[in-house]
């Protein structure tokens, strides 16, 4: 039994380490007095971080990023909503077809969707920019979005909505009051994960930004000169962080959904 | 009291090709504790949802206290709900639960914090304010279920097998407090239930369904001892049927030959036709005797006893008679399965015990 413990303790390690050591070497090498990702380390720097904070290009295209990732997760989320609720409530005929239809971009390689996004978008006579990309990413999010929602939704007791129309609530107050509120924390979920989505993705961006980068864009294009990658290494340790902030940020929201002190969101009736 | 409260007036509800509820038509008393009782699929929670406007019926019309409510939403109706499962809201607590539903009635601070404080005395909720449906036990999410409910002083409370969820004793208790609730408020009470002995201990009348259409509508008592079919008189109780073929009329009794017992005088209160019809006569267990001698009741027959089944307050005996062709079951409060060590026994039946019914 001891021996077993040990190997499984070993392989959790090893997980761990193929996992996270590549990463870890983003933030070290960001404060590395140097240009070259190489060892031994020649010194502790923040200069990179100073240079980095100095180009207006960059603080460009992250507005570009959230501008982008902020309108491709509120419409991709909304939209997965309603689709997760119509799934997870109602028996309808052509319900698989439909499931699937709304996940296909999800499987689809993402180069295909990007050349098929931009003929069509460019033989409709419009300009490139961040519209089509948000477009684009909306796309892409919403399966994601959806695989969230409805795993909120399945199982969620639809009794309660009739409750509150049985109490004198019309459709839009039951959504607003009960509803809502319970799938908060799935919605939380999928407006961060499909924000996080969109702000890492590049394939598409690639092929539709034209000249407005986002910041994977803006990134890739930095590294063709080697003398500018140690900013891109401190931009790079900086995402890591707002990441994974973003991801406890998440879990700490979903539990204050679930825990004791249950967070209401409903309108107060008096106090 | 108005006899006609709420009107249900040719009420079909199809599903595709299944019709859930069939042309039913009936009317319910003003402060009645009525209920819908019917094996599951019966159709009974269609029509308690189509009285709370959940579904909508296929044709029919429904009337409460004089107007027509056939194609009111639920929020516009004066009807509350007691879930099966209670539907307690999980993400606000016992008060909010409560207050839930008087956001709309256009009642001041002080009225509302009347009501609930009335209400939650009622269901015997103080001191639970402020805690969450996660926090209270089965019972207590009943009682907030009602609580909810009945703030809103709805014309009619309809309650949808309530008491499922909860063991024996505590279904038991509710029973009896729903029952005393109901006196005491003088709400109109729409139950639902499968449970035979549930709709017979609370109930002023109950409808029997079946397959969507009402089998018979009447008192517990009628419904126990004057079944006016066979789905009755078996779903109700429990109940042995003998074979029997009708002779001639004499009044308002018939003759019938039962079985291989020969003709007996039996009261005919379905006015069953005498033409040689096959019929049946159903004969409860606790209106039989065992006993381990002859008897001078109007049918004594000797049997052997097959099995026994020892239940506390009384026990069954499973019966094989030459008589009769089913092994008969009978009950009793004086003998137990240790009182007929060699199985033989007599087994005796009063004409007037015997109800006839017409063979479907």
């Amino acid at each position: 039994m001891e021996q077993k413990n040990n190997t499984l303790l070993i392989y959790t390690l090893l997980y761990f380490a193929f996992l996270y050591i590549p990463v870890l070497f983003l933030p070290i090498f960001s404060f590395n007095d140097a240009n070259y990702m190489s060892f031994p380390l020649s010194g502790f720097t923040t200069e990179h971080y100073e240079e980095m904070w100095a180009k207006t290009n960059l603080h460009k295209a992250l507005w570009a990023s959230i501008k982008v990732g902020v309108v491709a997760s509120v419409v991709s989320t909304t939209i997965a909503l309603f689709a997760a609720k119509a799934f997870a409530r109602y028996k309808f005929r052509g319900q698989n077809i439909s499931y699937g239809a709304i996940m296909i971009p999800f499987l689809i390689p993402e180069i295909i969707l990007a050349v098929a996004i931009l003929v069509i978008w460019l033989s409709l006579g419009f300009k490139l920019g961040l519209v089509p990309v948000t477009l684009g990413h909306i796309l892409f999010c919403t399966p994601f979005a959806m695989l969230i929602l409805i795993a909120r939704i399945e199982g969620f007791d639809f009794s309660l909505e009739e409750a509150s129309r049985d109490l004198g609530e019309n459709a839009w107050g039951t959504f607003y009051r009960v509803s809502l509120p319970l799938y908060l924390p799935g919605i939380i979920a999928s407006l961060l994960l499909s924000f996080i989505i969109s702000f890492d993705e590049f394939v598409l961006a690639f092929f539709l930004t034209g000249s407005d980068a986002t910041l994977p864009m803006y990134m890739w294009a930095q590294m063709r000169f080697i003398q500018k990658l140690p900013h891109v290494l401190a931009l790079g340790a900086v995402i890591i962080v707002f990441t994974t902030f973003i991801v406890l940020l998440a879990f700490w929201l979903r539990n204050l959904g679930q825990g004791k002190e249950k967070a209401e969101f409903g309108i107060k009736i008096h106090e | 009291m108005n006899d006609s409260f709420i009107q249900i007036n040719g009420i079909s509800k199809h599903f595709g090709n299944v019709k859930a509820v069939d042309d039913v038509s009936f009317q319910i008393k003003e402060g009645e504790f009525f209920s819908l009782l019917g094996p599951s699929g019966c159709g009974k929670t269609t029509l308690l949802r189509l009285l709370a406007g959940f579904e909508y019926p296929t044709s029919g019309n429904l009337l409460l206290d004089g107007s027509d409510i056939t194609a009111l939403p639920p929020d516009k109706r004066p009807t509350n709900m007691v879930f099966q499962n209670y539907a307690i809201f999980p993400h606000i607590n016992v008060e909010k639960n409560v207050q839930f539903g008087l956001r709309k009635l256009g009642l001041t601070n002080d009225e509302i914090i009347k009501r609930v404080k009335d209400v939650l005395s009622l269901v015997k909720l103080e001191g639970y304010e402020e805690r969450y449906s996660s926090q209270l036990s089965g019972g207590q999410r009943q009682r907030v279920a009602l609580a909810r409910a009945l703030v809103r002083q709805p014309k009619v409370l309809l309650l949808d097998e309530p008491l499922g969820a909860l063991d024996k004793k505590l279904r038991d208790e509710m029973q009896l407090e729903l029952r005393t609730l109901q006196k005491e408020i003088g709400i109109t009470f729409v139950f639902v239930t499968h449970d035979q002995q549930e709709a017979i201990s609370m109930s002023d009348r109950v409808a029997v369904m079946s397959e969507g259409k009402i089998q018979q509508m009447s008192s517990p008592n009628e419904l126990y001892k004057n079944p006016q079919n066979i789905f009755v008189s078996d779903f109700i109780g429990e109940t042995n049927f003998l074979k029997a073929k009708t002779e001639s009329k004499d009044g308002e009794y018939i003759n019938v030959n039962i079985e291989d017992l020969g003709s007996f005088k039996i009261k005919n209160n379905l006015n069953i036709s005498e033409n040689a019809s096959d019929v049946i006569c159903s004969v409860r267990p606790e209106t039989m005797m065992i006993d381990k001698e002859k008897s001078d009741w109007d049918i004594c027959l000797e049997g052997k006893i097959k099995q026994t089944s020892y239940l506390g307050e009384m026990t069954k005996f499973y019966v094989e008679t030459k008589e009769i062709e089913k092994i008969i079951t009978v009950s009793s409060q004086y003998f137990d399965n240790q009182s007929f060590q060699d199985g033989k026994c007599f087994i005796s039946i009063n004409l007037n015990d015997i109800s006839l019914l017409n063979k479907k």
